[in-house]
Formats: C-alpha cells, sequence, structure tokens
C-alpha cells in the first residue's frame, strides 16, 4: 500500500511537471487495426529499432575509432582484435546497418502498395522519404571509415557518380570529396557527416516522422477502408509482439556477427591500382548496374550524366507520389500501383544482375 | 704504331677540313644548300634509305649533316665537285675506319661536352680492348664495330626505346651476329646464348617484369669493351649486382677450394647464360644438389649441406604452416592481419638465409633461421588463438540464443496471456 502510494506521488510529480497523463492516456487508447496487412506493420519498428541498435554500438565504436588516413585503418583492427567484444560491436553495428536498410525498404514500399501515403498522411511519406536517403547517406559515408582498399576505391567511383549531377555535379564531388581526390580529408568529413551531421538531421526528421504516425495513427489499405476492423492496443499488445521481433533480431544479429564477422580488408594505398570488380554495397547496387549498361553517350548527352539525372527525377517523383496519386480514381490508382512493382521488379532484377557479373 | 700515326693525321686532317669547311653543328645548322639530301632524296632504294632514316638521327637533330661524316662539299650541285675525294669525301667508310670515324667527336672530350656533357668520350679505346676491337685491329672485318650495333643512318641515343641499345633490344642486337651459327662457325664459339638466356631468370625480369635494371648481354660482358669474362673475374661481374652474395662467398672456404680447383665461381652451380631462378633443392644432398657434385658423402660439407638445407626446409615448412592456419581463421572471419604482417619478418629470414647460404657456414645459418622459427611460431599460436576465440565466439552465440529464444518466447505467452484475458 505504502508503495502504490509513492508511485502515485511520484506520477502526479511528473504529470504537473511533464504532462505524462496526456501522454498516459494517449497510449492507452492508441490501437493498431488487425487485418490480414498488419504484419506489415511491424516494419517501421523493425527499422526504428535497428536505428537504436545502430547508435548505440556506434557510440561504442566511437570510444576508440580514429578518424585518420593514417590512423583509421588500424583502430579498426585494434577494435577487432584487442577490445573486449570489440569485434561483436563493429559486426553488429555493420550487419545491424545492412539490415536496417532491408527493412526501411520493406517498411517503405509495404506503405506504398497498401497507399498509406493517402491525405492526410503525404507529409509522413515525404519525411519517410527523406529518412531513407538519409540512411543511404549513413551507409555511404560509414562504409568509407575503416579506410581499406575496397571502401576506398567505391568512395572513389560513388563520389565520381556524384560528380555526374547535373550543374552541382562538380561541387558536388569536391565538396564530398574535400579536393578532387579520395584522400584523409575525404575520410574526415565523412566520419563529420556519420556521426555529427547525418545524425543531427536524422533526429528532426525521423521525430517529425514519429510524431506524424502518432497524429494520424496507422492507415489502413484502401480496399478495407470503411470496413469495421477489429483493433489491438498499441500498448501493450502491439509493443509486446513489437519486442518479441526486435529480440529476434538481436538474436539474428548475434549469430550473422559470430557465424560471419564482418570482415576489415586490406588498408587503402591510393597509390595501388584498383581492384578488379569493384562493387558498391547492394543498396547502391541497382543504381550502379544501371549506369554500368549506359553507353558513353546517348545522343548528346554522356551516358553516366543521363543516367544520374533520371534517378534524381525518378527521386523526386517517387516523394512527390502523394500528391500525384489519386486513390478515389480506380484507374490512375491503379497506374501507381503498376509503377511501384515496376521499381521492385526493377530493383531487384537490377541488384541481382549487378551482383552476379 | 704506323696504323696509330695515320690515324692522328687522319684526324689533324679532318679537323683542319672541318674548320676550314665550316663543319662543326653551329656551322652545319647555319648551311642553307646540302646537295646530298637533295640529291639522295630524289634517287631511290639503298640510296635514298639513308636520308629517311637520318630524319630520326640524334646528329641529325643536333644540326650535324651528311657531309660531318662522309666529307665532301654539299654546297655544290656537281656531283663531281660535291663528292670529291680531294674534298674528304668517304664514299662508305670501310668498318675498320669506322671506330676512328666516330672517334673522331666522340673521342674529343672538348668537343662533346657542347652536345652531352654526361657522355662518355672512352668508347672507342674501350673499344679496342674488346674482342671485337682486337679482331679489327688484327684485320677481321667482320667483326662488330660501332655501326653494327647502333645503326649507321637512325641513330638514336642508347636510352630512345628504339635503340638498338636499349636494354630490351641489346641481347637481340647481341644475336643478330652472335645467334648465327653460319656467321659463328669461323669463330668455334657457341651460338645458343641467346636461347639460353631467354630461359634465365634474368631475361624474365628484363622482358616480363620490363625491369630495366635487369642484366642482358652488356651488363656482364661489357658494351664497347665486351668480352667474355674470365674465371677470375666472373665473381665480380656477378657481384656487381649479387653483392651481399659475391661478399659472403669471397670470405667462405669455398673462395679458396674454388681458386684451387679453377672453377667460375658462381657460374660453376648457376650456370651463366641460363641462370635459372635458385631453388632450395640446389642446397643439401638431393638429386637437384649442386653440392654433391664435389662433396661425395660422408664428407665434412656433405653434412653440412645437408644440415643447411634442413635447416632452410624446417623454416619454409613453419611458415607455410602457420601461413595456412591464418589463412583458415581469416576464411572463418578473423581479423588476423597483424599476425600476417609480423609474419613478413620469418619470410624475410628464409629469404635472407637463402641469401646466407654463400657464406656455406651452418652456424651463421643457424643464426638467422631460430628467429625466423620463433616468429612463425608464434604467428601459428596467433592462428591457433584466433580459431580457439572463433570456436569460443560460436559457444557464447549458442548459449545466447538460447537466452534470446527464451526470452521471446517468454513475451510470447505474455501476449497470448494479455490477448486471452482481452
Amino acid at each position: 500500500m505504502r508503495v502504490e502510494l509513492r508511485v502515485e506521488a511520484w506520477r502526479a510529480w511528473l504529470d504537473e511537471r511533464l504532462g505524462t497523463d496526456a501522454v498516459r492516456e494517449f497510449l492507452r487508447r492508441k490501437a493498431v487495426p488487425i487485418h490480414r496487412h498488419t504484419i506489415w506493420y511491424y516494419f517501421g519498428g523493425m527499422t526504428l529499432f535497428l536505428f537504436v541498435v545502430q547508435v548505440v554500438t556506434g557510440a561504442l565504436l566511437l570510444l576508440y575509432y580514429r578518424p585518420s588516413a593514417e590512423a583509421a585503418f588500424e583502430s579498426v583492427q585494434f577494435i577487432m582484435t584487442e577490445v573486449e567484444f570489440g569485434w561483436l560491436v563493429r559486426s553488429i553495428h555493420s550487419w545491424s546497418a545492412n539490415l536496417m536498410i532491408a527493412t526501411l525498404f520493406i517498411h517503405m514500399f509495404s506503405a506504398y502498395f497498401m497507399k498509406a501515403y493517402r491525405p492526410p498522411r503525404e507529409l509522413t511519406w515525404v519525411s519517410g522519404t527523406f529518412l531513407l536517403l538519409l540512411a543511404l547517406a549513413f551507409g555511404f559515408s560509414g562504409y568509407l571509415l575503416p579506410w581499406n582498399k575496397l571502401a576506398f576505391f567505391a568512395t572513389k567511383v560513388g563520389t565520381d557518380i556524384a560528380g555526374d549531377v547535373p550543374l552541382v555535379g562538380r561541387f558536388l564531388l569536391r565538396f564530398l570529396r574535400g579536393g578532387e581526390e579520395v584522400t584523409g580529408a575525404t575520410l574526415t568529413r565523412f566520419f563529420g557527416f556519420h556521426v555529427a551531421i547525418l545524425p543531427g538531421m536524422t533526429t528532426i526528421v525521423l521525430a517529425l516522422h514519429l510524431i506524424l504516425v502518432q497524429k494520424h495513427g496507422m492507415s489502413v489499405p484502401p480496399s478495407l477502408e470503411g470496413k469495421s476492423l477489429r483493433k489491438m492496443p498499441f500498448f501493450p499488445n502491439f509493443l509486446l509482439r513489437d519486442l518479441i521481433g526486435w529480440v529476434l533480431a538481436i538474436g539474428a544479429l548475434a549469430a550473422l556477427a559470430a557465424l560471419f564477422p564482418w570482415g576489415l580488408g586490406e588498408k587503402a594505398d591510393p597509390f595501388a591500382p584498383a581492384p578488379a570488380g569493384i562493387k558498391p554495397e547492394w543498396y547502391f547496387l541497382f543504381m550502379f548496374q544501371t549506369l554500368r549498361l549506359l553507353p558513353a553517350r546517348v545522343g548528346i548527352v554522356e551516358g553516366e550524366v543521363l543516367g544520374v539525372t533520371i534517378f534524381l527525377l525518378g527521386g523526386i517523383f517517387w516523394m512527390l507520389v502523394p500528391f500525384l496519386d489519386k486513390p478515389a480514381s480506380g484507374r490512375r490508382s491503379r497506374f501507381f500501383t503498376g509503377v511501384g512493382v515496376f521499381f521492385v521488379l526493377y530493383l531487384v532484377i537490377m541488384t541481382i544482375w549487378g551482383y552476379l557479373v | 704504331m704506323a696504323c696509330k700515326w695515320g690515324m692522328r693525321q687522319w684526324a689533324v686532317l679532318t679537323l683542319l677540313l672541318t674548320t676550314f669547311g665550316g663543319s662543326g653543328a653551329n656551322v652545319a645548322r647555319a648551311q642553307k644548300k646540302d646537295s646530298c639530301v637533295e640529291c639522295h632524296a630524289a634517287l631511290e632504294g639503298p640510296l635514298a634509305a639513308p636520308v629517311e632514316a637520318m630524319n630520326e638521327d640524334v646528329h641529325r637533330a643536333r644540326g650535324f649533316s651528311c657531309a660531318d661524316c662522309h666529307g665532301g662539299d654539299p654546297s655544290r650541285d656537281d656531283p663531281l665537285e660535291s663528292m670529291d675525294p680531294r674534298k674528304g669525301f668517304l664514299a662508305r667508310p670501310s668498318p675498320r675506319a669506322i671506330p676512328a670515324l666516330c672517334g673522331r667527336c666522340h673521342s674529343d672530350a672538348e668537343f662533346m661536352k657542347r652536345y652531352n656533357p654526361a657522355l662518355r668520350v672512352d668508347q672507342e679505346r674501350e673499344y679496342f680492348t674488346s674482342v671485337h676491337g682486337k679482331r679489327l685491329r688484327a684485320g677481321d672485318a667482320r667483326v662488330a664495330t660501332c655501326t653494327s650495333c647502333h645503326g649507321a643512318h637512325g641513330i638514336r641515343p642508347a636510352q630512345h626505346p628504339l635503340s638498338p641499345v636499349y636494354p630490351l633490344h641489346v641481347a637481340e642486337t647481341c644475336a643478330r651476329c652472335h645467334a648465327d651459327a653460319a656467321y659463328m662457325k669461323e669463330y668455334r664459339i657457341p651460338s645458343d646464348q641467346y636461347d639460353r638466356y631467354k630461359r634465365s631468370v634474368h631475361a624474365r625480369a628484363l622482358y616480363e617484369r620490363q625491369d630495366l635494371s635487369a642484366p642482358t648481354c652488356n651488363d656482364c660482358h661489357g658494351n664497347h669493351g665486351a668480352v667474355p669474362p674470365g674465371v677470375a673475374s666472373v665473381a665480380h661481374v656477378c657481384g656487381q649486382c649479387h653483392v651481399r652474395q659475391s661478399t659472403l662467398f669471397q670470405a667462405s672456404p669455398h673462395k679458396a677450394a674454388f681458386d684451387a680447383m679453377q672453377l667460375a665461381e658462381c657460374v660453376y652451380c648457376h650456370g651463366n647464360h641460363e641462370v635459372l631462378p635458385p631453388t632450395d633443392e640446389m642446397i643439401g644432398t638431393g638429386e637437384k644438389s649442386v653440392c654433391v657434385s664435389c662433396h661425395p658423402p660422408g664428407d665434412a660439407g656433405y653434412q653440412a649441406a645437408e644440415r643447411m638445407r634442413a635447416l632452410l626446409d624446417d623454416l619454409s615448412r613453419h611458415l607455410e604452416r602457420t601461413l595456412a592456419i591464418l589463412d583458415r581463421a581469416e576464411r572463418a572471419g578473423m581479423e588476423v592481419s597483424r599476425a600476417k604482417f609480423e609474419l613478413n619478418e620469418a619470410r624475410d629470414a628464409l629469404t635472407h638465409a637463402r641469401v646466407l647460404i654463400h657464406a656455406f657456414s651452418v652456424k651463421e645459418l643457424e643464426n638467422v633461421i631460430r628467429p625466423g622459427l620463433e616468429i612463425a611460431r608464434r604467428g601459428y599460436q596467433a592462428g591457433e588463438r584466433a580459431l580457439a576465440e572463433l570456436n569460443y565466439r560460436r559457444k557464447g552465440l549458442a548459449v545466447s540464443l538460447l537466452f534470446i529464444l527464451f526470452l521471446a518466447f517468454l513475451l510470447y505467452l505474455k501476449v497470448r496471456e494479455i490477448e486471452g484475458a482481452s
């Protein structure tokens, strides 16, 4: 009885200062619709969980990582061999990054096909696409940080591609590299992007995304809209289910880290010839393969410039889908579903193709 | 002696001619009319070839013209006047005249300084110390002279990749005569040197790796003063590059023995033109060993050879074993790059030991092999530790997964309990 009284006193104290009762009330009322597509709701939470894993493991890596061309490789080597459980932290960081991108793609396409971007959730979608861009930027900048041979040349190729962006390409290339070539200056600024600028931007966009999700609640597919659906309370039912997924994700990450530790490779040598078969991370492979297939010149335009322009326009189109699609109009809506199917197939085929050649 | 006087007189005469005839680079550059080029360019076949070839010539680029070597008066159109022997015209210099003709400028230090202060001026003198030069002086006009190797018209600097004396082309240039069995028959020397050289480790370095510092004919035989190195000098020749091996050999007990038996030091074990990459099998008492050709079973040298081979084999084996375990650990995803890097020291020890063989001292070899073995052993232990760590991680994973799955199961039960109640 005394304990209950004390808890109640604390609650009142906190509520008076933070307004926690409103949050409690919100959580009590928050519900998740139950239907045959409910499974897709879990991928947003899973992506968020893997992001938290990234933040925690990233912070631990920061204790030992040294961002310079002279020391970066050796410091990661030290983490992998000398630091207690350093191998585990680094491998989990790398695996979790990849799994996060994968769940992010699943989350994005499930939201797309369930047309979760319908009014009033347009900005939720837009903020989500920004989060995708930020996640890709995290991947690109983090890949260079161990300063190994593959990362060095992949960054060289990647920044070369950035140099093909119309109008601002040249500036972008120099901005990313910190000069004309990939050097220690590139590593230092990629480190800055990876641990300061991108996390700061992600915190803001992620907060906006989560607030919008809370504000508008879970979207149901148009086919089920208006039907009376069963609901489960978010707290604790849905959260506990989420938790099962997260616990299993920890198991999967531990297994991947122990059975397939993330390799370190050879230290980057700017004067060495580029190794054969340089490929970017799998989530950039579809773009890389497309650029590789394009001829050197298409009419008066350089092939790579054309490719990069198409991807830019494709990205802008993808971001603006909520404003272009009118789910009320069946035909137009089916067109957008077709576009989504095309994008998925394109992504899958090009990634596999890029991987095989 | 008479011949020498003749040459000097000739040189003085030429100098006078060139002085009064307005020769020399600066004057040549100033010359406007060159009837040699005008007429020969209009001719056909071999008579026109020199004009075309001279376009690539280093002398032409410095302003020299036909008359600077062939004499005559290029300012005259009439062939009888322009090619008048009284004006120093030489139609086609005989092989015997060529060294002196080239030496007119190339042996003149003052003159050469104006064009290339770094160029040697003793080629002519050195040439007459060569077998070629000596035979030429003795009246043999078939031997190589300056133009045989450098060409007559279209001479390029030796550093020019298209020059016949550029390192990549030297062997081919020498082989033009020396690989011609019919041409060499008279001299009673073999003509298979080029073929054998092409199989050598030196030729592989030169042609496959394009390593221009790798030796070709002139690096061992000399170029202008080309002679076959004798028994006494061959070690010095090889020692120019293989300094350490040569120094060790000179201080070894083998030196006196080889001298007494009049054996060509390096060549006796390694061969000459066809120097193959050395292997550990050359040492010891096996089939391919070179030691057993002098050391019969039971003698001290035989036993030392056996022991030295055993030491080399021991380190090689340890290195291989260590590399294998580190590779295994690496393939399993373990980070062993530092151990691999440290293994380089053991590799260096093996390389050092292979060179040290030339001291033929078991004790000295042991002093190098032992630290190498120690490093290889440490590397092996690092490999074992990595594999043990891998095993530990797998066991740790199994235990963690049990806990994780159990926790997930408990959560599942909780969900069921809550949802069952509601």
